[in-house]
């Protein structure tokens, strides 16, 4: 009997360190949210959105950083898309399972992991010097595209295995090819994950700081890009400059711009979940 | 291939009886030998049941008619299949051509996330068929071979999914005829279905067996009695017995094949 009581106690005690621990996250980020809204919020209004940056904290705006980072999400999807769904299919449907192709996993998979900043040192040698793109947008997005294209390979190969392998049978028993079985069938049988995956990608590049700034990107430019050689600045620098201002109208500035980054990595996730589930009822 | 021999092979293939043939074949997966040695002449026009119990490689076998073990990844063969005389793996073979001839079916229904029509039209839409009447007037008829255009007629543009289990494998046959193969392999087409949708795929065999050569891997015994007119006993990757399906369930050679049919063992 006792035995059982102590048992029953274990359970409950790690019940709830379990709550606690799963608490724990939200919790900071809540007080977190809940501190940049305080000091941001009454900072935020159109102006603040359509100002070009400025000396004077009340005067200044987030244009150039936002427009900025407009701009480099644009370029990075239009590189890291095709480039990571055509290695996704290679790896998933191509490639014959042998060692090679098991080295060739592991390593994508670990390149994930390689910190932001070094690529930016291989964006900044690559990109910037040695292909002469100077610290232009397109440096950046390049940079960004490498960084996020192990993620947008790993999730669009998962959404691909998903397919179940009843619908590459079938397809392969009419007579379709490789290719036909790939196009008709299984990119548009795994599209919910695909997107899901390249959306959360991308919310990831769009708060990145450090390889911008290795490369060259510019807390203070005048003007918006108006093409993809163009200097340019992404709300993060622009963040990361106005908080090391010593004045207290940069710091709310700082805290309207992260409310705004915020709002959009929130949506960019709000419609990766969408997507997800509406794909995921698609095969039950 | 010069026309003259193109033209002896069609006619030795309206003299032959055998539509497929295979010879001392050998199947490994890796260093594992599913398939020791089997050879067997199928009938055109006939209705060929494969059984035995599981891991016989029944199933191995049925697949090597239309290559479906080529992506397999550690699959070597040995010895020769012959379609029509002629040697389907052949390095000039076009294995897509070859699946176009050789329909299959599968153990369980495999609708693709589309609607009725475009599952139907598929093999011809890759094919790169794409006038409108021919597809429809297609549709339709593979539908009616199948029993199925009378239940479906009004909504053909819903999704494949929407239909009940019988109901997805007869659209499955369907989309198989629509490419008019002449040849049908069937794996367990009906164990994943209820009695009265198998009854409908039986009697919906018997009838396409005046078009087509059917083979049907099986691990009912009642149905291939029902529906066969030769059947094949495998056991352990070896062909035990293959003859006319009313000798092997009423006078078996083999004592392994009795054992087998009246439920011994297996």
């Amino acid at each position: 009997m006792n035995n059982i009581r102590k048992n029953r106690l274990k359970d409950q005690a790690f019940k709830i360190w379990g709550i606690f621990c799963t608490l724990l996250g939200l919790v900071l980020l809540a007080i977190f949210i809940g501190n940049i809204l305080i000091d941001g919020i009454l900072r935020i209004d159109w102006a603040f959105i359509v100002n070009l940056p400025s000396r004077h904290a009340e005067e200044s705006g987030i244009y150039t950083a936002l427009m900025g980072s407009i701009w480099v999400l644009l370029l990075t999807t239009l590189i890291a898309l095709p480039v990571g769904i055509a290695a996704a299919i290679y790896l998933e449907e191509y490639s014959k399972k042998n060692k090679l192709s098991t080295i060739l996993e592991v390593n994508i998979s670990n390149l994930a992991g390689v910190p932001s900043i070094i690529y930016g040192l291989l964006g900044l040698e690559v990109f910037v010097r040695i292909l002469e793109m100077g610290a232009s947008v397109l440096a950046g997005s390049c940079t960004l595209a490498l960084l996020i294209l192990p993620i947008v390979i790993v999730s669009t190969r998962e959404a691909i295995k998903a397919v179940p392998k009843s619908i590459r049978d079938a397809s392969f028993a009419m007579g379709a090819s490789k290719w036909q079985t790939v196009y008709h069938q299984l990119l548009p049988a795994s599209f919910g994950g695909i997107l899901t995956g390249i959306i959360l990608a991308l919310s990831r590049a769009v708060g990145e700081t450090a390889p911008l700034i290795v490369i060259g990107a510019l807390a203070y430019v005048p003007f918006a890009p108006s093409s993809p050689m163009d200097e340019f600045s992404v709300l993060p620098i622009q963040i990361f400059n106005w908080i090391t201002r010593p004045q207290h109208g940069f710091v709310e500035n700082a805290a309207a711009a992260i409310i705004i980054l915020l709002l959009i990595t929130f949506v960019m996730n709000g419609i990766a979940v969408y997507f997800r589930n509406k794909w995921q009822k698609k095969f039950k | 291939m010069s026309e003259e021999n193109s033209e002896s092979i069609i006619e030795s293939s309206i003299k032959r009886k055998y539509k497929l043939q295979a010879k001392d074949v050998k199947v490994w997966y890796g260093d594992f030998m599913a398939i020791n040695n089997v050879s067997m002449d199928i009938k055109a026009n006939k209705v060929t049941a494969f059984i035995g119990p599981s891991g016989c490689g029944k199933s191995t076998f049925l697949r090597l008619f239309n290559r479906m073990n080529d992506y397999v990844d550690d699959f070597k063969m040995g010895g020769d299949i012959n379609i029509d005389g002629k040697d389907i793996y052949d390095k000039n073979i076009n294995v897509e051509l070859l699946r176009k001839q050789v329909g299959m079916v599968f153990q369980k229904p495999n609708p693709f996330p589309k609607s009725i029509f475009e599952n139907v039209a598929y093999g011809l839409k890759i094919q790169g068929l794409k006038d409108k009447a021919f597809l429809e007037e297609r549709v339709e008829s593979s539908l009616k071979q199948v029993a199925l255009w009378d239940e479906v007629k009004n909504d053909l543009n819903k999704s494949a999914l929407a239909l009940s289990g019988g109901q997805q494998q007869r659209l499955c046959i369907a989309r198989t005829l629509a490419v008019e193969p002449s040849i049908i392999l069937m794996d367990e087409p009906t164990s994943a279905l209820d009695p009265i949708s198998t009854a409908k795929i039986e009697e919906l065999i018997y009838k396409l067996k005046d078009k087509y050569t059917i083979v049907i891997v099986t691990h009912n015994m009642q149905q291939a009695s029902r529906i066969s007119d030769n059947t094949a006993f495998f056991y352990l990757g070896e062909l035990i017995e293959y003859d006319k399906t009313n000798k092997i369930f009423t006078n078996p050679e083999k004592k392994q094949t009795e054992n087998y049919i009246t439920g011994r063992f297996g």
